[in-house]
């Protein structure tokens, strides 16, 4: 008896001690989480802040870091290597989670440490080959003696952070998923740098396009996918005409049309993906100087998604944002210049038929004859389960991620499928260009820096005292026009890429007469304008021509005046559409709340302000129509419907038109029925009381934690749509919002949407939040000396070499 | 006595060694000192709750109670003292029958 006791007994204890010792899925090890000697409850504090000195391995001089209110560190270093050190080690300190979490993210590895949940996540990262397109240009990267420098010091400094962690000292999300941070590598910067093409280019209409073709055809298809919208502000201004000598376009093949696939996996862009940036000659500013602005929007996360530095050493004085990992300055200014991005969103990512020989698919048939597939293991390790082995083919193309017929992931089924041919696979050197950038003096220098740069592309808008400037900037296939609009043909070397559009033929504005220059994600230039193809499918033009309405209006601008219009919430939507739609209203069949909705739209002035109803019943009203004019014809699950500005068009122009018809219905519908079926429906749902549809509430935007936490994020409740000036839509917005005064004293502002620290617990997770809602700018700390202004900052450190 | 060694060990032994270390103090300890299983029991019990609750309540009120709202939140319970609550508990338990094992199996040659 007493045997069976105490066999029992520590049969429990170690039985209780092991299940307190691990995860279940989305439980935490509750043990060493909860325990207040190593778990969650001491990850808060960081009140203890203050001014120390610090032993390094690894530095060769000492440095020293000022940090100001916001806690963004001022980095002092007397050489690149110590520079560079210095801001891995810092960014490790603020961000060191989210910088390994976006890294396992981009290589396929959640699996690693949140399980099988992940898995088919992290297949379709290996699919789309990241890992294989990191590691070509890392080699790229290596293989320039400064880039490598700066790739291995920013990682020495980053693993110096992580050597001196203890566990108990780990981030708050390591505890909760219950394992350890692994050291840092130039390849981690690589896959940032991959990760951040993946979200800007890799997304793709083209199967959807080619159900669309198959359905409808070509004609009908040109009509409704017009290579060049109706309406248009390009980036460069129509009628300028391109300086250079282009080369010769690829002929146009013979049409194909790729057989019958299917597959879920095709991502397909988010409407608006997009962001702004502008600037203005010094003849329109109240000082006399060039002011720019530059406002990226992404998907809104926590912790932030940028991180902010100011880099000083001798040739450098860089201050703006980077994506924590990464080295240098993203989008920021320097002494001289200052600079902003925003994505272009050309067509560089193709889908290749590809022909197998025979069931083995060792061989496919390009060019008259079986070539090899490569075969490439990848494997996924699971938290709490075997690891698993995924086999990727690859072609000349690329990689055969797409895979239709195939089942679900563990099945033994072997697809057949299509080869990805994507930008992202190409080696450039993107990190040269930021060093370079960070340190330019001049348009030269920087356009020199430029051509390095080659995905995700971007419109770099630019500014220095004297001139304004913008580059679409990237590495272009030379296409054919129209060519990836559909699926290609993977066997007929004609639908390969053919080379690629000259660095230096980029379309691009200089000191444009109208004194101003501008990108909101809109068609770079016109067909008219410019030989090559870039692809098809820009944003729409509204918010580019907000943005341009109010620089052509503005002399004497200042800094607030860009503030203001950052936070700009007016909309050309539903200006273009909605006095159509209204006189299409039958008013006498409206009952009491249909006419007070009527009145609510017709008396409003474009604006989506938060504590308004008219934007409500304008978004859903419009949305609702445009889902009955389409979803009929192009559903959504296989086929691509019409853009928002094509739609519009065809309710402006054309009263009778076939797809006014609901094709599922006997009866003949026409617009009017639909505008007034769906206003109807729309106002009956939302009623014209109620908070919950004042139009900050009834969007539920939301910024969340980046592993989707409950308790991390917040609630939003501002202004704007995804085509105002102020691009809040969901939780996808601004996500830094930038000012800069040039001249011989530069000033800055900005702000984002969180704070420096990635830690949920510190006061600097989200510090700057309601002062982003709010509309508000921070004044930049811009140090022109390591002694600049002792009083701005009161917190140094001081890094020593050891 | 037992109850003071323990608390005062595991204290000490928690500022260096992983969280599972209380059990090892706990057992040893009991093993050494208990009279009765169910002084063993409660002393683990309160000792560790104790060591646990006082370190909780003192990083909560530290750091005002910032992340353990958010973590409260996360786990559904809403009330960062329920998670104090079950943070005492959960020491308190693996306290409890850590220090039981141990006076059992002593008990195995007297």
């Amino acid at each position: 008896m007493k045997w069976i006791k105490a066999i029992l007994a520590v049969f429990l204890t170690v039985l209780l001690i092991y299940g307190l010792n691990r995860t279940y899925g989305v439980v935490p090890a509750l043990g060493p989480f909860l325990s207040p000697y190593e778990g969650f409850w001491r990850s808060g504090s960081d009140d203890d802040f203050a001014s120390e000195e610090l032993t390094m391995e690894g530095l060769k001089a000492t440095v020293q870091v000022r940090f100001d209110s916001l806690r963004v560190p001022h980095i002092f270093a007397q050489n690149d290597h110590d520079l560079y050190y210095a801001q891995g080690y810092l960014t490790a300190k603020d961000r060191l989670w989210q910088m390994e979490f976006m890294t396992h993210a981009a290589a396929g590895r959640l699996s690693e440490i949140i399980g099988d949940r992940a898995l088919e996540m992290d297949r379709y990262q290996r699919r789309m080959g990241m890992v294989t397109a990191a590691k070509k240009s890392l080699a790229q990267m290596q293989a320039d003696p400064q880039t490598r420098a700066v790739l291995e010091a920013y990682s020495a400094g980053v693993n110096a952070y992580i050597a001196q962690l203890s566990a108990h000292e780990y981030p708050f999300e390591y505890k909760l998923l219950h394992y350890a941070p692994e050291p840092w590598s130039p390849l981690k910067i690589a896959l940032l740098l991959k990760m951040l093409a993946y979200d800007m280019t890799g997304y793709s209409d083209d199967l959807r396009m080619t159900n669309n073709l198959r359905k409808y055809g070509a004609d009908i298809v040109q009509d409704l996918f017009p290579e060049y919208p109706f309406q248009e502000e390009p980036i460069v201004p129509v009628g300028t005409r391109p300086s250079f000598k282009p080369l010769p376009i690829p002929p146009t093949p013979a049409e194909f049309m790729a057989g019958v696939a299917f597959h879920t996996l095709e991502r397909q862009k988010p409407e608006n993906l997009g962001s702004n940036n502008w600037a203005v000659t010094g003849a329109r500013t109240a000082n006399g100087y060039p002011l720019l602005a530059s406002d990226p929007h992404l998907n809104l996360s926590l912790p932030s998604i940028w991180h902010v530095v100011q880099l000083h050493a001798p040739g450098i004085n860089s201050y703006g944002v980077i994506i924590p990992g990464a080295p240098g300055v993203g989008i920021g200014f320097n002494e001289h210049i200052a600079w902003g991005m925003t994505n272009v969103g050309a067509d560089v990512l193709d889908w290749y038929e590809i022909k197998f020989k025979d069931a083995k698919r060792q061989q496919y048939w390009h060019d008259n004859q079986w070539k090899p597939v490569r075969r490439v293991v990848e494997n996924i390790s699971v938290k709490g389960g075997p690891d698993i082995a995924d086999t990727v083919l690859y072609t000349h193309h690329g990689p055969v991620a797409y895979l239709p017929h195939e089942k679900a992931f563990r099945s033994g089924n072997t697809p057949t499928g299509h080869a990805v041919r994507w930008i992202a696979h190409e080696a450039q050197n993107e990190l040269k260009t930021l060093l370079l950038v960070n340190r330019a003096k001049t348009y030269p220098e920087f356009r020199q820096a430029l051509t390095t740069w080659a995905a995700p592309a971007f419109n770099f808008v630019y500014a220095d005292s004297q001139n304004i400037a913008i580059v679409s900037n990237g590495l272009y296939p030379l296409k054919w026009p129209g060519q990836g609009k559909f699926l290609l043909d993977g066997s007929n070397p004609a639908h390969d890429w053919q080379g690629w559009v000259p660095m230096d033929q980029v379309p691009q504005v200089v000191n444009p007469k109208r004194g101003f220059v501008s990108s909101a994600n809109q068609t770079p230039v016109s067909p008219k304008d410019y030989p090559y193809y870039l692809g098809s499918s820009f944003a729409g033009y509204e918010r580019s021509a907000r943005i341009n309405q109010r620089l052509s209006a503005m002399t004497q601008a200042t800094p607030d005046s860009f503030r203001l219009m950052q936070t700009d919430t007016y909309s050309f939507v539903p200006r273009n559409v909605l006095p159509t739609l209204l006189k299409l209203v039958k008013q006498d069949s409206l009952t009491g709340t249909q006419r007070k909705a009527y009145q609510l739209l017709a008396s409003w002035d474009y604006r989506f302000e938060p504590d308004k109803i008219a934007p409500s019943l304008f978004e859903e009203w419009f949305q609702a129509l445009a889902r009955a004019i389409w979803s009929d014809d192009f559903p959504a699950d296989t086929f691509k419907a019409p853009a928002r500005d094509r739609t519009v068009q065809m309710i402006q122009q054309v009263p009778r038109s076939r797809w006014y018809d609901d094709a599922t219905t006997p009866q003949k519908e026409t617009l009017a029925d639909l505008v007034n079926r769906t206003f109807k429906a729309v106002t009956d749902s939302l009623g014209v009381g109620g908070e919950e549809w004042l139009w900050g509430n009834a969007r539920n935007s939301h910024i969340r934690h980046m592993a989707q936490l409950p308790g991390s994020g917040q609630q939003l409740h501002a202004g704007g749509s995804a085509n105002s000036i102020n691009a809040l839509n969901g939780s996808h917005g601004p996500s830094w919002r930038m000012v800069v005064q040039m001249g011989p004293q530069l000033q800055a502002w900005g702000v984002y949407p969180g704070g420096q620290s990635g830690n949920p617990g510190s006061r600097f997770y989200d510090n700057l939040l309601n002062d982003w809602q709010g509309g508000k700018l921070h004044p930049l700390l811009f140090l022109r000396a390591p002694n600049d202004r002792p009083a701005a900052t009161s917190v140094t450190w001081t890094l020593k070499k050891n | 006595m037992l109850f003071l060694l323990i608390f005062l060990l595991s204290l000490l032994v928690q500022f260096f060694l992983p969280w599972w270390s209380i059990a090892l103090v706990c057992f040893g300890l009991a093993f050494w000192k208990a009279q009765y299983g169910g002084q063993a029991f409660l002393s683990g019990f309160l000792a560790i709750g104790l060591t646990w609750l006082g370190a909780a309540l003192f990083w909560h009120l530290v750091t005002d109670g910032l992340l353990s709202n958010r973590v409260a939140a996360m786990l559904t319970v809403n009330s960062p003292w329920i998670l104090m609550a079950a943070t005492v508990l959960i020491g308190g338990i693996v306290g409890g029958v850590s220090a039981l094992s141990g006076y059992l199996i002593r008990r195995l040659w007297v």
